[in-house]
């Protein structure tokens, strides 16, 4: 076998020396360091990113949480005004519906007063009439000039009797 | 060259022949750059290339290229932290090296017409002794004179000793050998077999499909056998290291 031929063993180690050499030196100065770079790199910016990531996170949560809370006042401050606006409407609802009310017990009354009075007025009208009627009735018929006090209590007698 | 017999034609063993295309023979050392050499060189280059280049943009997003030499940075640091742990660290520039060196010498032996550096015993043999040297020294570097301890484990009996101590030591320094030898033999068998069965598939005529079909099959099994040993070679370096560092 070639393999076992020694004059062939020197330059074999020779060669093997000066190539491992060139590729160890290169391999441990160039290419491990820059590989190694590289992906120490790419970590630190997986890492950055992630931090990153996170804070803008816990930013959001954070607004989140005050927008929910000026919400929630907001909203208690709509419900409040919407009570206040109420209560004045309610108020001011009673104060009229009383102010119509006396208003109106004030009208009925005074129409009552005017009923009644030209109800007397009317009755008295109509007394005077009867007793002028039955004056000129019993002249008429019994040819007798009746005393008008006599009369009118004849009438006011029939009257209270009819009523 | 100095193969008897079958060197001159094309014989199963003709592909691992080293030939010297420069010759360089100082002090009457024989330094010659050898097709062995240049694939050496080849694959220096490529590993490098592909590294260097592949990264070049430095690219957050990797293409394909970053990608592939990203996953042999982690594919290589991973085994380290597996099985030597943190303080091996400072061991990965050596055994990545180590990784893409057996890796790319593999792979470039499965290209036609091509020569595998790794089926030479002289070189699988020349990288084990690098890696058993190392590892001894970094053990006694760290555990001092105490890393003779790792020839008798803790635990058994002390007349267990003459028994013990030399199977330890027999076990310690079969470790290059076996070490460059399934390297060795895994790529001479392998590229033997592929060659034996190519030269039937001629030979037998219509009938020649049958060796045809299992040279590629054979072949996709080489492939898987090339990035296996490449493997293996590393993670034992990493066992050993492992061993060196911590002890038992």
């Amino acid at each position: 076998m070639p393999q076992f031929d020694p004059t062939a063993f020197t330059p074999q180690l020779f060669w093997l020396a000066v190539t491992f050499s060139v590729l160890f030196f290169a391999m441990w100065r160039f290419a491990l360091p820059r590989l190694s770079n590289i992906m120490e790199a790419r970590q630190q910016r997986i890492d950055a990113d992630l931090d990153k990531a996170a804070s803008v996170k816990e930013e959001a949560g954070r607004v989140l949480a005050e927008y929910e809370q000026a919400q929630a006042e907001v909203r208690d401050q709509a419900a409040a005004v919407i009570k206040q606006a109420g209560d004045r409407m309610a108020a001011e609802s009673t104060a009229r519906h009383e102010a119509f009310r006396a208003e109106l017990a004030e009208r009925t009354r005074a129409a009552e007063q005017r009923i009644a009075a030209a109800k007397d007025e009317a009755l008295a009208n109509i007394k005077t009439v009867a007793v002028e009627a039955a004056r000129a009735a019993t002249a008429k018929l019994i040819g007798v000039e009746a005393p008008i006090e006599q009369v009118r209590d004849a009438v006011e007698a029939t009257a209270r009797k009819r009523s | 060259m100095a193969v008897e017999g079958e060197s001159a034609g094309h014989g199963p063993l003709a592909q691992f022949e080293i030939h010297r295309w420069i010759s360089i023979e100082p002090f009457g050392v024989d330094l010659s750059f050898t097709n062995s050499a240049l694939f050496m060189t080849i694959a220096v280059v490529l590993a490098i290339g592909f590294l260097m280049l592949g990264t070049r943009r430095h690219a957050l997003v990797p293409g394909r290229w970053q990608s592939v030499a990203e996953l042999s940075y982690e594919f290589i640091a991973n085994m380290i932290r597996d099985n030597v742990g943190q303080d091996g660290r400072k061991y990965f520039p050596f055994i990545f090296t180590l990784f893409m060196f057996v890796f790319f010498g593999n792979m470039l032996g499965m290209v036609p017409y091509s020569f595998t550096y790794t089926s030479h015993i002289i070189v699988t043999f020349a990288l084990a002794a690098v890696v058993f040297v190392g590892v001894t020294t970094i053990g006694f570097m760290r555990h001092g004179i105490r890393f003779l301890g790792f020839l008798m484990p803790a635990g058994i009996p002390v007349f267990m000793a003459p028994l013990i101590i030399p199977i330890e030591i027999l076990s310690y320094f079969t470790r290059p050998v076996s070490l460059a030898l399934r390297l060795f033999a895994n790529m001479t068998a392998g590229h033997t077999m592929l060659k034996v069965f190519a030269s039937f598939v001629f030979g037998l005529g219509v009938f020649g499909i049958v060796p045809l079909a299992l040279v590629t099959a054979l072949t996709g099994l080489e492939f898987i056998i090339a990035f296996l040993q490449a493997y293996v070679f590393t993670i034992l370096t990493c066992v050993y290291l492992n061993d060196a560092l911590h002890m038992h």
